[in-house]
């Protein structure tokens, strides 16, 4: 009916947004913030590793050795001693991640029948940090014990690894898909909660009532801003992937899209759910973030590997529409697959957008009446 | 004295005669814990792994049980084409492809010399980088293993044995590591968040005004606004340590007290972050976003989940500036490796210098905002 009643309200909202230039600005620099720290800074490799020798009894083999992990410029060499008593408070203040202890008489075991003995002790206290390091430094001993003469007749079964998709195994790759699903979760639920709470907490949400506005438009008036927000963060955030880390764009841009509008639409329908059963703003931001970040953050995959989780919870994690979402993007970015291959994900999160949409409508109209 | 007495009692009264104020203190931030201590975790546990076998002979299909046999590898198909291997790991019902050549075994009994293709999905670089050294490590044990009985030559050249022992976490829980980091980040949050709305209400509600005209002085005004939260941040941290000790048992081998200390130092940084962005904004909303961004950027920094020495120089030095980072390095040192006051003075040191900074800051910029 009134077409131009929803204008004025849109631009009214818009005007809102626009206005409160703080928050517009972190809006809008979130994305670009964080694909540049996730691109620069967080590597999940591991380097300069610090390491102190342990050697009781200096021989040509030792010293050998050390040189090898001084020429690396993987390990950084912070100490070298004769007893253990050096290493301890070293590792114990964080000074040292690694240390290579001999034992007396490593080269003459060397030539003799006996296996010539090092012990590599690890500060594990970050198991993966420690487990990739005792793995360097064995891959340096390893290197060292094939120069020498080699036994005869060893069997060796070759290798050959192809790391498909990501071959430089940059995690940038893998964390851009799930920005943009946190991205679009932020501007869409928890914004849309927060604005829609706060005309009922300012008490505006009555005057709008008594406007000839029918509930849906107010909502469609609200959700409309935002979903173009959260559009030019999706843009933004996929524009600073693509320029300064290149990330991959292996299929349809469209596609990807037309899946983060669908996937906005469900995040913009659970933000008025919330909206609808809250009372004020805080309590909007609360379960916001209970309902909609957290969940999307910590058990979407984003971050944490869903294969990695205990039995238990490992089924709850289907219920989160973030899950689908980096699926079908992860899939279209990196893998260039269409829907043929992501018909499935895309029924899930087109199901869970009408169901949550519907209930969403349902749940505004009594608590306005109310 | 007298005034701060009061103010104190009113904040109190306030801050627990909101019921969705105490649910988003205690039991957000518990739910938090349990949650992320579930599901924080990078271990990699099994792969699905499809097998190309052309070769169907005894040593290609030792190869296949052998890794099976850890575990670490689960049986997701089996076939002799490529594509469909392919289309497989496409659909994501495959994680690895081990890709057996034809004449396999008899390379083997012949040159002594034999190739396998591994094809990784390496859509999670770390992940697929922990698998294919697993998959290398059995590889390389399988070759030793049957190397006796095809070629039972005479090891004869030198060999150094490796043995390795893991400090502190010896069965690599992943857990031990994250908890300690995980309660850092609830207290912040906790904390700067609080801090940051707790004033900005006022504000938005006009009763800040209302102060601003009465005889307090602010350095008052601002003690009883923080000393409670200051105080509950270290009621959250104390529950998060229960927690982490009865239900995660996170070992604890260093002096609580150290913790406790630092806690109470590096809460000044955190409650003086919330302080200073409360002058900043004029509604609740935009508090909470701010205080989300920096948080976040301090979070995403800290060394929490990828190590501080492997971001770039500029990053280190940003990490630096991190009061997260320290807090966190002193949990993880004094929890896990039971690190004593002498251990971790530079971080301490670093807390102390930035708390009191960024309070000295905050209070002139609250100031001026007020006069």
């Amino acid at each position: 009916m009134n077409r131009g009643a929803l204008r004025a309200f849109v631009v009214k909202e818009l005007r809102h947004i626009l206005r409160d230039r703080q928050t517009l600005t972190i809006l809008l620099l979130m994305p670009l913030v964080q694909v540049i720290l996730f691109g620069f800074a967080l590597r999940s490799d591991v380097r300069n590793v610090r390491v102190a020798f342990v050697d009781p009894a200096p021989d040509y083999a030792t010293v050998a050795l050390e040189a090898r992990f001084r020429e690396t410029t993987r390990f950084v060499v912070v100490s070298s001693g004769r007893t253990m008593s050096v290493v301890e408070p070293l590792f114990r203040r964080g000074d040292a991640d690694v240390a290579v202890v001999f034992e007396p008489g490593f080269a003459e075991h060397l030539r003799g029948a006996e296996p010539a003995r090092v012990l590599l002790v690890v500060d594990a206290s970050d198991p993966n940090t420690g487990t990739v390091m005792q793995n360097y430094a064995r891959a340096v001993i390893a290197s060292y014990e094939q120069e020498l003469p080699a036994p005869k007749g060893a069997l060796r079964i070759a290798t050959q690894t192809r790391m498909r998709f990501n071959p430089t195994l940059e995690s940038v790759n893998l964390f851009v898909p799930g920005l943009i699903a946190l991205v679009l979760t932020l501007v869409s639920a928890l914004m849309t909660a927060i604005s829609l709470s706060r005309e009922k907490e300012r008490g505006t949400m009555e005057v709008l009532l008594v406007s000839p506005l029918r509930p849906v438009q107010i909502i469609v008036g609200k959700v409309l801003p935002y979903l173009a927000l959260a559009f030019a963060n999706v843009v933004t955030a996929l524009l600073a992937a693509w320029l300064v880390f290149h990330v991959p764009f292996r299929g349809s841009v469209l596609l990807l899209l037309a899946e983060s509008i669908v996937y906005a639409l469900v995040s913009l329908a659970l933000g008025v759910l919330i909206a609808a059963r809250t009372t004020s703003q805080r309590a909007a931001m609360l379960g916001a973030m209970l309902g909609t970040m957290l969940p999307s953050t910590l058990l979407s995959g984003m971050i944490f590997p869903i294969a990695s989780m205990p039995g238990w919870l490992q089924p709850v994690t289907n219920v989160i529409p973030a899950r689908w979402f980096i699926i079908i993007a992860r899939g279209i970015m990196l893998k260039g697959v269409g829907l043929p291959n992501l018909w499935r994900e895309t029924l899930i999160l087109c199901a869970m957008a009408v169901v949550l949409m519907a209930a969403s409508v349902r749940s505004f109209k009594p608590r306005l009446a109310s | 004295m007298r005034t701060l007495r009061f103010l104190l009692r009113k904040e109190f009264l306030q801050i627990f005669r909101d019921r969705l104020m105490v649910l988003q203190m205690i039991i957000m931030p518990l739910f938090q814990l349990l949650l992320l201590a579930s599901a924080a975790t990078f271990e990699v546990k099994s792969a699905k792994m499809y097998v190309v076998d052309r070769d169907h002979s005894s040593a290609s299909r030792g190869l296949i049980s052998r890794l099976q046999a850890g575990g670490r590898f689960v049986l997701a198909g089996a076939s002799s084409s490529m594509s469909v291997a392919d289309e497989e790991m496409l659909g994501r019902r495959a994680a690895v492809i081990v890709s057996i050549p034809a004449d396999f075994e008899r390379d083997l009994v012949r040159t002594h010399m034999a190739q396998v293709q591994l094809v990784m999905n390496a859509e999670d670089g770390a992940t697929a980088g922990v698998t294919q050294s697993y998959a290398a490590q059995i590889i390389a044990s399988y070759a030793r293993e049957i190397g006796v009985s095809i070629a039972p030559a005479v090891r004869e050249g030198p060999s150094i044995e490796v043995r390795s022992r893991g400090l502190y976490n010896a069965e690599l829980n992943y857990r031990d590591y994250m908890v300690p980091g995980i309660l850092v980040q609830l207290v912040t949050v906790v904390g700067t968040l609080l801090t940051a709305m707790n004033i900005v209400r006022e504000k938005e509600l006009g009763t800040l005004d209302q102060l601003s005209v009465t005889p307090l002085g602010t350095g008052v005004f601002i003690a009883a606004k923080l000393i409670p939260l200051w105080l509950i941040a270290l009621l959250e941290l104390s529950l998060g340590l229960l927690v982490a000790r009865f239900v995660f048992h996170i070992p604890m081998r260093g002096n609580l007290l150290i913790v406790f200390g630092a806690a109470g130092l590096y809460l000044i940084a955190a409650l003086g972050i919330g302080l200073f962005v409360s002058t900043l904004a004029s509604t609740q909303q935009q508090a909470m976003f701010v205080t989300f961004f920096i948080v976040m950027i301090y979070l995403l920094m800290s060394g929490m989940f990828t190590p501080v020495r492997s971001m770039p120089v500029w990053a280190q030095w940003m990490a630096q500036l991190n009061p997260l980072k320290h807090f966190i390095e002193i949990m993880r040192a004094v929890l896990l490796k039971g690190a004593g006051v002498t251990d971790v003075l530079r971080p301490l040191a670093a807390i102390s210098a930035f708390g009191a900074v960024v309070l000295t800051l905050a209070v002139r910029q609250y100031g001026r905002r007020i006069a």
